[in-house]
């Protein structure tokens, strides 16, 4: 059996920082592995290491710079990675659910894998789609928000994490696209060999034409036309001072509200 | 004129608040271009739900009696056919974990552009103008979709919930589903186990995020927690690193918490925490990052690091 785990590395934003334009200034991003993807790896190394799977191939949409953090995931255990990009895809201020469908698909079809794991969503623009629009895509069976697993032969038994704790048990077929949540697994930390290991392992690099992607399919009908801070919905107060000052003026507020002594 | 389709949520037999509030956004949509409101409502009684849902804004309610419960084949497969019967530019969807679990296949089938968790929406002549956050939930932005017809998921509790009483025709839609097209089969439902406290009782909640960084300094909190008698919860990934049990997790898959002062340390405020705790009557953030969605909605804010109020906090109470 052969996993497919999409893999987003993420921008992350500092404390302080500035917008220009519809994005935020370069100065104060950041990068990391999608936290979701994390776990997404994580339980495709462990059905590995558990005997069901035999090879887990990563798949990230991304720059040159995107490649330490496939590196990452191939250091906990991924067998190779893809990684596409293009030319087309620089000017491009988003990256919508139909363009990423649009490239993976095409990577599904050359790799014929049985389970896809993606995440649940993405920490930055956060569409939470991606997974089971591809599986569509591509004719495979799906579920989102899966928090528990367990293969058995084509049938995949998950629990989906519903809203109010709320658990639904589902059975899907395989081949199947799964959304994973986060607290599925224990994610595990690179060993310094896996890091090593990870240096010599594939990253193969493909364009837009070498997957056969019609540029038009990713050019999306979403444009991001603004960006801006969200404005407070209340009436702030903030406390002011060191923190001695800040836990004093706490203190008394528990204390006028009756709820501590 | 743009008609809009809007799909109801139901789970165990209850219409889902979101639903209601589908029904404001859709009714909204369709009145800027004098535009019809379709509500769908598919399977469980839904003649039932087509009452309930029988609101002002509403023009035609189509049920599906089709199955008890949400099975995204089947949903998929209704909505693709009512959509291509009723030919709405607009589809309209929660964007709750089932919602996600078949409107971008809809999308998809569909090869209508895909906006999802959108908080607020508006025509602009045939543009559609979503509001949307990115970076958990440190900035907004406005997406324009270029399209003539859109599928749209709405995040909960951003539109005020449909209550005055309309008149819609309801309409038993006819659907055609493919039994051999259903790959998936939901086999039950799980409540996730209670444990030992109860954080909705609590009038006093002190509740840790990610800002704790290591499991040891989860001490800290537990001390402040015995100094103020308060009841300790948390965010989603103190109870995914396994530091604290599930029944401590505030939250849209944890308990929705309404005590009298909720104090979130270390905890950014993304929207899956905040379903669970904007009911509280105070709310109280100890943060360093002055940017953070948890921020704006507290009552009392303190911009500074935890490992430095916290021990002084402690202090005021021993
Ligand atoms: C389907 C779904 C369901 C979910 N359900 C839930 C749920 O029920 N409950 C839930 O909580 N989340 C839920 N989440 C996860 C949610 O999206 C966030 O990832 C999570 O709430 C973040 O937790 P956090 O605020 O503790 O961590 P972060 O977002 O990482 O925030 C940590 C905060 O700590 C601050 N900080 C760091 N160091 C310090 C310091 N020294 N002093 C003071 N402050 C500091 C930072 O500024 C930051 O704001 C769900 C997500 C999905 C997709
Ligand atoms: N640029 C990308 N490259 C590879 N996989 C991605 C990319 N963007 C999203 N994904 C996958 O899709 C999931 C959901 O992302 P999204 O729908 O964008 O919130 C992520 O957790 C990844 O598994």
């Amino acid at each position: 059996m052969k996993v497919l785990v999409p893999v987003k590395e993420i921008a992350t934003v500092e404390d302080e920082f500035e917008i220009d334009g519809t994005a935020i200034d370069e100065r104060f991003l950041g990068a990391d592995l999608n936290e979701w993807d994390d776990y997404a790896i994580e339980e495709a190394v462990q059905l590995q290491e558990d005997g069901v799977v035999d090879e887990v191939v990563t798949v990230t949409i991304g720059d040159e710079d995107t490649e330490q953090t496939i590196r990452q995931a191939l250091a906990k255990g991924a067998d190779r990675a893809i990684r596409v990009w293009d030319d087309a895809l620089e000017d491009l201020d988003l990256l919508d659910v139909g363009a990423k469908v649009a490239i993976l698909e095409q990577v599904v079809a050359d790799e014929e894998p049985d389970l896809v794991l993606t995440g649940v969503q993405s920490g930055d623009d956060s569409f939470g789609a991606t997974g089971v629009a591809l599986a569509e895509a591509v004719g495979y069976q799906w579920a989102a928000v899966v928090n528990q697993l367990d293969l058995d032969g084509d049938t995949a038994s998950v629990h989906r994490e519903l809203e109010g704790g709320i658990e639904e048990l589902t059975d899907v077929e395989v081949p199947a696209v799964l959304t994973i949540q986060t607290g599925i697994n224990e994610p595990r930390y690179a060993s310094l060999r896996g890091i090593r290991m990870a240096q010599r392992k594939d990253l193969d690099h493909q364009t837009l034409a070498d997957l056969d992607v019609d540029p038009e399919a990713i050019a999306g009908d979403l444009n991001l036309t603004a960006m801006y801070e969200p404005e407070s919905e209340s009436d702030t107060t903030v406390f002011e001072g060191s923190a001695d000052d800040t836990a004093g003026q706490l203190a008394d507020l528990l204390r006028d509200a009756g709820v501590a002594q | 004129m743009t008609d809009v389709l809007a799909v109801a949520e139901h789970r165990q037999g209850e219409l889902r608040d979101v639903s209601r509030e589908l029904v404001t956004a859709g009714s909204e949509l369709a009145a800027e271009t004098g535009g019809d409101l379709h509500v769908a409502v598919i399977a469980g009684d839904v003649d039932a739900y087509a009452e309930a849902l029988s609101l002002e804004g509403v023009d035609t309610v189509h049920t599906v009696a089709y199955g008890e419960e949400f099975n995204h084949d089947v949903y998929t497969q209704v909505v693709i056919q009512l959509f291509d019967e009723l030919a709405p530019s607009y589809l309209l969807t929660p964007n709750s974990v089932n919602g996600l679990d078949y409107a971008p296949a809809v999308a998809t089938r569909l090869d209508l552009p895909l906006v999802t968790d959108a908080i607020d929406l508006e025509t602009a002549g045939e543009t559609l103008v979503a509001t949307r956050e990115m970076y958990g939930g440190k900035v907004e932005t406005t997406t324009e979709v270029e399209a003539d017809t859109v599928a749209v998921t709405i995040r909960g509790a951003e539109w005020p919930a449909a209550e005055t009483g309309g008149d819609p025709a309801v309409e038993a839609f006819d659907a055609d589903v493919e039994e051999g097209a259903i790959g998936s089969t939901v086999t039950g439902f799980e409540e996730v186990a209670g444990g030992d406290v109860d954080i909705t009782e609590a009038d006093l909640l002190v509740s840790v995020g990610r800002g704790i960084e290591e499991e040891e300094n989860l001490e800290l909190i537990e001390k402040l927690a015995d100094a103020l008698d308060a009841t300790l919860s948390s965010s989603r990934p103190i109870v995914d690193a396994g530091w604290l049990p599930a029944n401590r997790q505030v939250g849209q898959s944890g308990k929705v918490v309404t005590p009298e002062v909720y104090i979130a340390i270390g905890i950014s405020g993304a929207v899956q925490h905040v379903a669970g705790m904007k009911g509280s009557d105070t709310i109280v953030a100890i943060n360093t990052d002055p940017n953070a969605p948890i921020m704006d909605i507290a009552d009392y804010a303190i911009q500074d690091d935890l490992f430095d109020v916290v021990p002084a906090l402690i202090e005021e109470f021993q």
